[in-house]
């Protein structure tokens, strides 16, 4: 092959960045739409707030996403937990942590049930979790004898509407929170220190690397994002709880999927089951933990949301799990499985969460905020699906 | 000339600036039997997806000729409505409908306009299955409940449902036993007889040299030469030299002086029995005995079905199966083998006859292909997987087996099948097994690559590895193996060293143990 001798600079390919791109586009738009109304220090901070639990949501779904099914039952879980983090605080009045932890030991054996149905007794993902929905949603009902429980307590909220201690030095009309401006700048090393890291082991093995200019683009794009990001919440409260939820969240499930042999089980599953069982993986087991583990996300999300209502109510968390799956979707993971990333999930979940708070922000009901997502998850698959074709 | 049903003038058929067809030149005789041989990936597909309309008009240049006049598909259905139907090698049956059904299918017999008339459909079906030899055929069953020879021979009614005139058979015995491959290619000189025209396109040139009458010969997408019965040699010899553009004096490389020690007994199994895994009463492996050596290849021949898949897969962590009993012993010492991981531990590593199903994740890339099996073991520390050994190893064995890809990052299913093969034997040599058990390893790839893989089964015998190969093909079992094992009806019913080994005394173990199988 006399073309590629020592091809020492890689292309960087669009599509990598292309969710990215049309999050800043889609960002920009609403922008113009609501006479800036959308980029207000305010605005962005209820931006995190409001989609925590979905991008949570999303980085578990994401997983059986990969082994091409989904996981219906989210919602219904969110609701179950939440309601009895709720009860126990406000009616028993037990200690928010043993509330928390047991609300966590409800989602994991939700999430083993769902499980045990599905790889041991090889039950339809589709519908062993049709019926937890169902199941769920009733018993958050019968729980909460069909009420709103509340009002919780303040160290409880403080998960989801809270912020970290903030230092504030006053700035022009208003003032600057020193910790997130600190947290961007430590942020913006990093990200320059992994990038030179990686272009080092890349030229150490003798691996192709895109050209500096390249990677410098990429460093002031993604460090912009988080600077605007940060100034942002620096000119409000300063750092949401709930952001530190979801980084360390993302973190964790970034590294999972693309660093360990457990990740990399769940993709080879998700492309060719059959194959994957030959090549010594134990299929069951990894069907097994991964919905095990949504069930347990679904209960952290499940808090996180009752703490922002300061309250329980039965119809907590209907229909995030479609929020959740669109989000992969948009994402670019394959609805056939064995294609997908975390962070194009939770990408997928700004998009939707920036779209809604757009619309609302411009003053469009619920109704049509729904009609334009189905509108824009069906666009934006069909543009991944024609552009793979194409290739 | 007017016995010329179709001629196909100077095809040219690009896939993004790649030429796939250059000025090819085809013409078919009427009522003739007209064979298109070519190496993998030499265009043999994408022409006859010009003639059928899978490739619409405009999108090629040249000119298809059919019975006179020009003709302009836009789609499968305006060949077919001209009598030209195409028997691709995947089956395009629906498994659960009934053989009737199937029969009409997209060709339903109506009653009145959109209402299916079910005594038409039935009677018709008889008529029709009657024509292909399955006179006797219940038309009512589900067609998943008949073998993969039944299978084709519904194709084949399907087509004579659509009077065909020229029917075009892609690969049609890829997956039948020689028996139901025999059943077929008499079926296509019966048809020939009843005037229809076929091409046939096959891997098999023994069965070509049987059965055509003429032979076109395709190299890179060029045509090189038509050969014909009465004129030219028609030997498999002859065949090849056109494929390939040279003799290939060997088709089996040989092993000779330092290459060729055969040293101790790595894996011995013994007493080996399985049961059916739906049927508890049906025995299927029935005994069964044998050992392999450090640096010896060891063939399991047999016909389709007589077990050695069965036998393969029991052995492998018991993934065939049930009521498993008997011992495997690796270098001496009884182990128990449970799961795949177990195998895999053991030092065991299986390919499956079927890569695509069983064997590649193929919307993934080569690098994680070839390192699925081994990621635990060597590809990883503490569950994190080390992702520039995998690269550097991917290259290492891409370069070592001459996967032909551009880069490590490529999807293997844009792979050919040959090259598709060699990422399966690179993942398993990653694995650093000590016994291969190869099945089908050469099923359905060129000439060339075949001798590829037969190269690398030389390398890692030479590497002192134990290699079982099952296959179906007897020159390959005689070409490759050391000594060779004869499975009939899940029992071993006989053991050759390479000195006796041919095709006459496999199949006399076959007879033989037959016979006893009838007393």
């Amino acid at each position: 092959m006399g073309e590629q001798k020592a091809k020492k600079t890689k292309s960087v390919s669009i599509q990598g960045y292309g969710m990215f791109i049309a999050l800043i586009a889609i960002f920009i738009v609403f922008n113009i739409l609501t006479g800036g109304k959308n980029a207000t220090p305010f605005n962005i901070n209820n931006l995190v707030m409001q989609n925590g639990y979905v991008v949570i949501l999303a980085t578990g779904m994401l997983l059986c996403v990969l082994t091409g099914n989904i996981d219906l039952g989210v919602g219904s879980i969110v609701a179950v937990t939440g309601a009895v983090a709720a009860i126990m605080v406000v009616q028993m009045k037990i200690a928010y942590p043993v509330a928390f932890l047991v609300a966590i030991l409800i989602g994991l054996a939700s999430g083993m049930f769902v499980g045990f149905f599905i790889s041991v007794l090889e039950i339809p993902p589709f519908v062993v979790t049709l019926a937890t929905m169902l199941m769920g949603r009733g018993l958050t009902y019968t729980l909460l004898k069909a009420q709103t429980v509340g009002p919780l307590p303040d160290n409880y909220v403080y998960y989801a509407a809270g912020f970290v201690p903030s230092v504030k030095i006053p700035f022009g009309d208003g003032h600057l929170d020193l910790v997130s401006i600190g947290v961007a700048v430590v942020a913006t090393l990093a990200i320059i220190f992994s990038e030179m890291h990686s272009r080092r082991t890349m030229k150490k093995y003798g691996f192709a690397v895109p050209a500096f200019f390249k990677s410098v683009i990429k460093v002031v794009l993604i460090s912009g994002i988080i600077w605007f990001f940060f100034f942002k919440l620096a000119q409000l409260n300063g750092i949401p709880v709930v952001l530190i939820i979801m980084f360390i969240i993302v973190v964790i499930y970034h590294f999972v999927t693309e660093k360990t042999v457990a990740g990399r089980q769940i993709y080879a599953l998700g492309g060719n089951a059959k194959a994957a069982r030959l090549s010594g993986i134990n299929t069951k087991k990894v069907f097994f933990w991964v919905y095990t583990n949504m069930g347990v996300l679904s209960a952290v999300a499940g808090i996180i949301l009752s703490a922002r209502n300061a309250a329980a109510t039965p119809k907590a968390g209907e229909g995030f799990e479609m929020d959740a799956i669109a989000s992969c979707y948009i994402g670019g993971a394959a609805a056939a499985g064995g294609i997908g990333t975390i962070v194009g999930a939770v990408v997928g979940a700004f998009i939707m969460g920036i779209l809604n708070n757009g619309m609302s922000l411009m003053g469009l009901s619920t109704d049509i905020q729904k009609v334009v997502k189905g509108l824009v998850l069906l666009g934006a698959v069909t543009f991944d699906v024609l552009s793979k074709k194409k290739k | 000339m007017s016995d010329i049903i179709l001629e196909m003038q100077h095809i040219t058929k690009e896939f993004s600036g790649v030429k796939a067809l250059d000025d090819v030149t085809f013409k078919v005789k009427r009522g003739e039997i007209h064979a298109l041989c070519g190496e993998n990936g030499a265009g043999k597909s994408t022409l006859m997806n010009v003639l059928s309309g899978v490739w619409p008009y405009g999108t090629y240049s040249g000119d298809v000729i059919y019975k006179g006049e020009v003709c302009k598909f836009h789609k499968i259905k305006d060949s077919e409505e001209k009598g030209i139907v195409i028997i691709h090698q995947e089956l395009a049956l629906s498994p659960y409908l009934s053989v009737a059904e199937n029969v009409f299918m997209g060709n339903e017999q109506k009653a009145a306009k959109g209402v299916i008339s079910w005594t038409k459909t039935r009677t018709n079906a008889k008529a029709v299955l009657a024509r292909v030899g399955l006179e006797d055929e219940d038309v009512n069953i589900p067609v998943f409940k008949l073998g993969v020879g039944k299978q084709q021979l519904i194709e084949i009614a399907k087509a004579m449902a659509k009077d065909v005139e020229l029917l075009i058979l892609d690969e049609p015995t890829a997956a039948l036993n020689d028996e139901e491959s025999a059943k077929l290619l008499e079926l296509m000189l019966e048809l020939k007889k009843q005037g229809i025209t076929s091409i046939i396109i096959s891997h098999k040139l023994n069965e070509i040299s049987y059965v055509a009458d003429s032979i076109t010969i395709i190299r890179d997408g060029k045509t090189i030469e038509t050969l014909d019965k009465e004129k030219d040699d028609f030997s498999e010899e002859r065949i090849i030299k056109g494929m390939v553009g040279r003799e290939l004096t060997n088709r089996y490389p040989l092993r000779e002086g330092d290459d060729y020690k055969i040293g101790e007994k790595i894996m011995e199994v013994e007493d080996w029995s399985v049961y059916h895994p739906e049927d508890a009463d049906r025995q299927i492996i029935k005994n069964v005995s044998f050992n392999v050596r450090a640096g010896e290849v060891v063939g399991f021949a047999g016909l389709m079905g007589a077990g050695r898949t069965e036998l393969a897969m029991s052995l492998f962590g018991k993934e065939y199966g049930q009521k498993i009993t008997g011992t495997i012993k690796m270098h001496g010492k009884e182990v128990k083998i449970n799961n795949v991981k177990d195998a895999i531990e053991h030092k065991i590593a299986y390919t499956s006859e079927d890569r695509k199903t069983y064997g590649l994740v193929l919307i993934d890339d080569i690098k994680h292909n070839m390192s699925m099996a081994a990621l635990r073991r060597y590809f990883s520390n503490h569950g994190i997987v080390d992702k520039n050994k995998e690269i550097l190893k991917a290259e290492e064995y891409k370069k070592l087996i001459n996967v032909k890809a551009n880069s490590i990052n490529q999807e293997v299913g844009s792979l050919s099948g040959g090259n598709q093969q060699k990422v399966v034997l690179a993942k398993w040599m990653l694995a650093q097994p000590d016994v291969l058990i190869l099945d089908e390893p050469t099923r359905g790839i060129d000439v060339g690559a075949k001798y590829e893989i037969y190269t690398a089964i030389n390398e890692l015998a030479k590497a002192g590895k134990a290699i079982i190969v099952i296959s179906s093909e007897l020159p390959e079992i005689i070409g490759t193996c050391d000594r060779a094992y004869v499975i009939n009806e899940g029992r071993i019913a006989g053991e050759l060293y390479k000195e006796d080994l041919s095709q006459e005394r496999i199949m006399g173990c076959v007879m033989a143990d037959n016979r006893k199988g009838d007393a």
